[in-house]
């Protein structure tokens, strides 16, 4: 399991408390974690050393102020660079003013080019445009199928050589770029999203082909299609392509694993374009520009709280989980409730992955492997348990507990431990609501908390939307403490 | 708008009480894995527990969504397939080779095909891997900037900065027992280090009883479909017959693809419809390959991410139930991409949890990428390499062997 770069610090900030400025040694002790967070994410070597220098330049001699803790402000530093260096703002496709807008895909075999393809169709048309999608990859078998059967589920059109040329395998893609761009103009279509085959960076003869298509159709966007989880050789393959094709920006995908995606921030540092869009899902609609700073946190494994709340909304009924919220302040949560918000969670994907993007959780929480059969479990017993045993688990007794272990096909040991937990949550929650509800119903709640130490009170901050991508200083120090404090949190629960 | 606090208390909460849940009740993991066994006896690798909630198996007879393609049954004679027009020039070559090839070694056993080497084709980009190795053996001596070389070429090879770390401490400790001075010495250590944590040859496992099945697992777009057509070719080469499952159901296409496989390598092909249970796709093709007396079932599957939980839930079922007809699952092959970084590990080892996996193939090791993530998983899970992917055509996925492999990633020439 990845360490979080707030893991990393911690032995060595404690020593830093009461210094007021970072020695260089301090600041070399850092470096070396900085290293290791980014090599695992798979940054690539070169991109690594000139970003230390870089943070090493900018944190020597940094003012430490007193009211801050140094952790904190060097992190701020690196987030900073991180983002700075993934370039700061979000593509903007202009389209050209005589159309068609031409956009190219290339990359190597399995990155995702013909799915991504058609996602950006569906992109377009969500943009109010009129995609044309053309099937250029004639080597892999049945990759026009695929793009046809892609692009019907997004209502898009396909040109492509000839059914039984396809099949042939004897197709020139060259040709079929070539009318690619009259047959979109016939048809009216103003962008046309060419799809090429695979292939490897230092296949001559291929990366000749994909040159010959792009003069073919002038592409107005030329995008190279990187998977998240590529290691060490993104940056190389990126180079390659770049110098054959000119590219104008990268589509990353397959970000919805667990994959840091160092590769991304390599790209963008050695050619210098952009990451401009990012697929996060198997289904059509995941898909969408790309936000810079968000990859940032991830990178250093910090959370994201961002993309979390937009899940969060997607998945919970808001009435429903503002009710879920206020009973469990009032202690009055039962296990419907909780099955209900479980039922909602799941959808957000799997738990590690969600636990990954709430920022401040402890190590420790997170290296906890928890798979969909514990979930499982905890959801049999739950719906075994009649309905005034879920709104009153007090109810449950000996006969009871042997009852639902039965029906749940648990023991009963796990039955009590359920309802212990649950209760001391919901206790927790209590207590931590008594102070803290009024003032954050009427929206002017306090950042941090103090008591608990548990993790949920992380997520209790209110943080405005806009500062979620970068949190303030304030609010990484707020968070900070409960990841310290946090230690031996629900781990020695129970 | 839901507001964001309540978001995320409830994710919160709910994730309090699972985890509170979960450290208690956690059964001691780690030991996962045990070494693959060496006889190639089946005992059916014992099945994940059974899982609580709907989740029913039964393969069932679900007869009407499946369809099973013969390419040979038709009009089409299996020459005709071979030599039809899905070949380029230089397979149909390659093919006429084969066939003569085959026709001198006869029955006996068909000889060792003219297998690209590791040295060829991992050299085709000269990597800043041989780069740092050539800088080091410049300098007779070892010395500081030795190690630090040593360790950005493993980095940059994607071996992965703990395990390269891991992999030098036990190097340094050679040096030291060895007294070893030179450079040269040094770089034969370390190859000798990395050899043995790739671990020893471990070729494909038969079933006993027919069919032996294989099943191809891992990410999307690692190259599972083309293996498969190469394996494919390589058994129907070795004479043995072939049935193909399209367990991918969810990629568009994807089934036609392992069919202009199938048609080339005169396999049979099974496939259910798209969207459909791949678990009965694989069931179907196993009683197929039975009642035909097939040898051997390539089941592919599609694509997952190994974080998505509902999909390795239902890759293990495709697992066990693969199992439960005739014949008996030998290999889980993990396909994986040469250009894989550090995510390779969480691949290897979510799969392996999921499906038991008995070895990983490495593909696309003919671009610029090594690979490395290779040494984390055999080191780490005890998962060795059984297959590399040196190029497109067929020939090209051949036998890992540890020592060539080294030999290629050090070649300096």
């Amino acid at each position: 399991m990845f360490e979080s770069l707030s893991d990393r610090f911690e032995g060595i900030f404690t020593r830093l408390r009461n210094k007021g400025r970072l020695s260089e040694e301090d600041v070399d002790e850092v470096l070396r974690e900085i290293r290791l967070a980014l090599l695992e994410a798979d940054v690539n070597l070169s991109v690594v050393k000139s970003l230390q220098s870089r943070i090493r330049e900018r944190a020597v001699g940094e003012e430490l102020s007193r009211a801050l803790n140094p952790a904190l402000q060097v992190k701020k530093i690196i987030l900073e660079e991180l983002t700075a260096t993934l370039g700061g703002e979000t593509l903007r496709i202009t389209y050209a003013s005589k159309p068609p807008t031409v956009v190219l895909m290339a990359g190597l075999q399995g990155s995702g080019k013909t799915t991504n393809s058609a996602k950006l169709a569906r992109w377009f048309k969500s943009q109010g445009r009129n995609p044309l999608l053309v099937g250029a990859d004639l080597q892999r078998p049945a990759a026009v199928a695929q793009l046809r059967t892609m692009a019907e589920r997004v209502d898009v059109p396909v040109y492509s050589a000839p059914d039984d040329v396809v099949a042939s395998g004897q197709g020139d893609p060259v040709d079929v770029a070539k009318g690619a761009v009259t047959e979109a103009r016939r048809l009216g279509r103003d962008v046309v999203i060419v799809d090429t085959a695979g292939r490897l960076a230092i296949d001559a003869e291929l990366m000749d082909q994909v040159r010959r298509i792009s003069e073919e159709v002038q592409p107005d966007y030329t995008f190279l299609v990187v998977d998240a989880m590529t290691g060490q050789d993104a940056v190389g393959v990126a180079e390659s392509f770049h110098a054959t094709l000119e590219l104008d920006g990268v589509i990353l995908t397959k970000l919805d694993g667990d994959a840091r995606g160092g590769a991304a921030l390599s790209v963008k540092e050695v050619v210098g374009r952009p990451i401009a869009f990012a697929s996060t899902g198997e289904k059509v609609e995941d898909f969408d520009l790309f936000h810079p700073d968000r990859l940032a946190g991830r990178i250093l494994g910090e959370g994201d709280l961002a993309t979390l709340i937009e899940k969060a909304e997607e998945v919970f009924e808001e009435e429903q989980a503002e009710a879920a919220a206020a009973r469990l302040m009032e202690g009055t949560f039962t296990f419907d409730d909780f099955l209900e918000q479980m039922q909602a969670l799941k959808k957000m994907g799997p738990l590690s992955g969600v636990m990954g993007m709430l920022p401040g959780v402890p190590k420790e929480v997170r290296d906890v492997e928890i798979d969909d059969r514990q979930i499982a479990r905890i959801e049999g017993i739950i719906r075994s348990m009649t309905i005034r045993e879920r709104s009153d688990p007090d109810l449950i007794d000996g006969s009871r507990r042997e009852r639902i272990a039965k029906g749940s096909g648990t023991a009963p040991g796990e039955v009590t431990q359920l309802v212990a937990q649950f209760k001391q949550m919901r206790q927790m929650m209590q207590q931590m609501g008594g102070n803290k509800l009024a003032k954050r119903k009427s929206k002017k709640a306090k950042k941090g908390r103090k008591g608990g130490g548990r993790v949920t009170p992380k997520g209790q901050k209110q943080v405005s939307k806009a500062s979620f991508a970068l949190p303030s200083l304030e609010e990484m120090e707020a968070q900070l403490p409960d990841a310290v404090k946090g230690r031996g949190g629900p781990t020695g629960a129970g | 708008m839901l507001e964001p606090i309540y978001a995320v208390l409830a994710v919160a909460a709910v994730i309090v009480l699972i985890i509170g849940f979960v450290v208690v009740r956690r059964r001691p993991r780690g030991e996962v894995l045990e070494p693959p066994p060496s006889a190639p006896s089946v005992t059916g690798t014992e099945a994940p527990p059974e899982r609580v909630g709907p989740d029913d198996e039964g393969p069932g007879p679900q007869g009407p969504e499946v369809e099973v393609v013969d390419p040979m049954g038709g009009i089409l004679a299996p020459e005709v397939v071979v030599t039809g027009p899905e070949l380029t020039e230089e397979e149909e070559q390659e093919n006429i080779r084969l066939a003569e090839a085959a026709e001198l070694a006869g029955e006996a056993g068909v000889e060792e095909l003219v297998r690209p080497s590791f040295r060829d084709r991992l050299a085709r980009a000269r990597s800043a891997f041989s780069g740092y190795i050539g800088s080091i053996l410049s300098r007779t001596d070892i010395d500081a900037e030795t190690w630090e070389e040593l360790e950005e070429a493993m980095i940059r090879a994607d071996v992965g900065i703990g395990p390269a770390t891991e992999l030098l401490d036990s190097v340094r400790a050679t040096v030291k027992e060895r007294q070893l001075t030179t450079s040269v010495e040094l770089i034969e250590a370390v190859k000798a280090e990395m050899v043995e944590r790739l671990g020893a040859p471990a070729g494909l496992r038969t079933a006993d009883a027919p069919p032996t099945i294989w099943l191809f697992v891992g990410v999307n777009g690692v190259g599972k479909t083309t293996t498969i057509g190469k394996v494919g070719r390589r058994l129907a080469d070795e004479g043995r017959s072939v049935v193909m499952a399209a367990g991918d159901t969810f990629r568009a296409a994807a089934a036609e693809q392992l069919g202009t496989w199938a048609e080339r390598c005169g396999a049979e092909l099974v496939r259910g419809t798209e969207g459909g249970d791949p678990s009965s796709v694989v069931f179907d093709a196993v009683a197929a390959a039975d009642s035909r007396g097939a040898d051997v079932v390539l089941a592919d599957t599609a694509g997952r991410l190994h974080t998505k939980s509902n999909l390795m839930e239902e890759l293990a079922k495709v697992r066990r139930v693969a199992d439960k007809g005739a014949g008996s699952v030998t290999e889980v092959l993990l396909v994986l991409d040469a250009t894989t970084g550090q995510n390779g590990l969480a691949q290897a080892r979510q799969f392996t949890e999921a499906t038991d996996v008995t070895g990983v193939v490495l593909t696309k090791l003919d671009g610029s990428a090594k690979g490395g993530i290779v040494f984390a998983i055999a080191s780490e899970l005890g998962i060795p390499v059984k297959l590399v992917g040196l190029g497109e055509s067929a020939a090209d996925l051949v036998d890992f062997d540890a020592q060539e492999f080294v030999d290629a990633l050090f070649s300096q020439d």
